[in-house]
């Protein structure tokens, strides 16, 4: 192990986690502009110009909040699960492509922090992981409503992972690989995954709203009957490392539908770019056009959020059990029926 | 039993059909809906830079006029305060002197005129009451402030600029 090949690894994680972190930053300005353009408001444009330094205002003003701890909450495990949250947030993004390989000099950079042979699988169960933070800081609040709320995310989560995971099922017999970087490598140019698996992409995506409990899905934290739900007894940091992890699942999921089935960092006319680009620059061409499909799906989460009301309980637990799992199997039973006919021919 | 006046509707609960069901459709058409408002311009006047202009028959703050000579109009009749539903208006009246003959019209002014900017409630009486045009609702919105006493609007502030020479 060489140790320029520990420093580039470095380099990559730090930027990632930077990365994700001021993107989840900027989502919450970006959510409050966009509801606010859609509710033909402003916004925030008071902090900066267009309001551009609120996310620090609001970071501030999180710090600065008294830190409550409920008398009869478990104090260990109250702490336990912001961070959790956060963590599981935080670690989706080690195994996501963000680009070609990258002439830097004359060495060879792997936009990627890890390509395992699993990454699939890996960010599946790190995204079932993230429902424990909410389950353990819901159970150590110690308040029926915050029991209440991390009871309903948890089998809100279960429900809709297996769906999620049957809709995967369907890309895989398409892709044949569980490496991320393979399935991403496999859709050049303009072959993605969205066209050979359109009701796949469908069911993936109302599965990544009810996983990251964004709106319509958002029965966790339900103002009007949980009184806000599992951080209901959350002050200061605490909180906001709730409110923080649920932006950056966001933008992890964003990244997994955009490498999945819209191409990750390939587009049209790739080929044509990296010839006139060279093998330096043309790669990070290939991020920012990944980037902007990213920026365009957690628009589109934002866009829905909204335009939909929320579920009620029951109609939730239909569509996900008798709507969407049977969707899922067929998808899965169709996908084989076309892939088994265009082997024979 | 026949309805006399006809507006009776008669709701069925029908099933949802297969696209109700899935709800895409309905959502589709939501957010084209949502979509179209993102581009239209946004209501919001930003209120302490910009003013939203005022309808012609608006009553915000007073204020007391002067003549064609610069000269204070109000006599200290007293009868906006009578006629003040809130008891907003209180003042002293004071007999002018003769070198004062060109700051009061009448013989007879308000030393002190005081209105409770708190007790007022912008019905306009007082400026239906004055016979003698002295008081008019036609300022700006009353400012905020943080203590009860500097709501009650003197003579300094309620009383119209002299005219420029």
């Amino acid at each position: 192990m060489e140790i320029d090949f520990v420093i580039e690894k470095f380099i990559l994680v730090v930027a990632i986690f930077a990365i994700s972190l001021v993107i989840a930053m900027y989502s919450t300005y970006a959510e409050r502009k966009v509801a606010a353009f859609l509710q033909d408001r402003l916004g925030p444009d008071r902090a900066g110009p267009f309001g551009l330094l609120q996310p620090l205002a609001d970071g501030v003003k999180m710090f600065m909040k008294e830190e409550v701890i409920p008398a009869n909450a478990n104090k260990w495990l109250f702490m336990v699960g912001p961070g959790l949250a956060m963590l599981c947030a935080c670690i989706g993004t080690a195994v996501i492509p963000w680009g070609q390989d990258m002439m830097v000099g004359d060495r060879l950079v792997k936009l990627q922090v890890t390509d395992i042979n699993v990454g699939l699988l890996y960010i599946f169960g790190v995204i079932s992981l993230g429902v424990y933070g909410v389950m353990i800081g819901g159970w150590a609040s110690n308040n029926k409503y915050s029991l209440l709320s991390a009871i309903r995310a948890a089998s809100q989560n279960i429900s809709y992972e297996i769906a999620m995971g049957l809709s995967i099922i369907a890309l895989l017999l398409v892709t044949n690989s569980l490496s991320l970087r393979e399935i991403v490598e496999q859709q050049h140019e303009w072959r993605w995954n969205v066209l050979y698996q359109p009701l796949g992409f469908i069911i993936f995506m109302v599965c990544a709203f009810a996983e990251t409990n964004r709106a319509p899905f958002d029965l966790p934290e339900c103002e009007a009957e949980l009184n806000g739900g599992y951080t209901i007894e959350y002050s200061s940091m605490k909180l906001g490392f709730y409110l923080f992890a649920e932006y950056i699942n966001m933008f992890v999921s964003s990244t997994i539908m955009a490498a999945l089935y819209f191409g990750g960092y390939n587009y049209p006319g790739m080929d044509y770019m990296a010839t006139l680009l060279g093998p330096t620059w043309a790669p990070l061409f290939g991020t920012l056009i990944f980037f902007l499909k990213i920026f365009a799906f957690i628009f589109f989460f934002m866009w829905v959020r909204w335009t939909i009301p929320r579920f009620r309980y029951d109609q939730l637990m239909n569509l996900g059990w008798k709507g969407l799992i049977p969707l899922a199997i067929a998808n899965i039973i169709v996908t084989g029926i076309v892939i088994a006919i265009v082997n024979k021919f | 039993m026949e309805s006399l006046s006809n507006k009776k509707k008669v709701l069925v609960s029908k099933p949802l059909n297969f696209a109700e069901r899935i709800y895409l459709p309905a959502i589709a058409s939501g957010m084209a809906t949502t979509i179209g408002h993102f581009f239209k311009k946004p209501a919001t006047v930003k209120y302490p830079e910009e003013v939203r202009e005022f309808s012609i028959n608006w009553r915000g703050m007073h204020s007391l006029k002067r003549d064609e000579q610069g000269r204070e109009r109000c006599t200290a009749c007293g009868l906006c305060a009578l006629s003040c539903p809130a008891e907003a208006i209180t003042m002293i009246a004071a007999e002018r002197k003769n070198e004062e003959k060109h700051l009061y019209r009448e013989e007879k002014y308000a030393s002190v005129y005081e209105i409770n900017m708190l007790r007022c409630i912008f019905c306009g009486l007082c400026e239906e009451a004055c016979p003698k045009e002295a008081i008019y609702l036609d300022g700006p919105i009353v400012p905020a402030d943080y203590l009860r006493k500097d709501f009650i609007y003197g003579k300094d502030k309620l009383v119209e600029a002299p005219l420029e020479k």
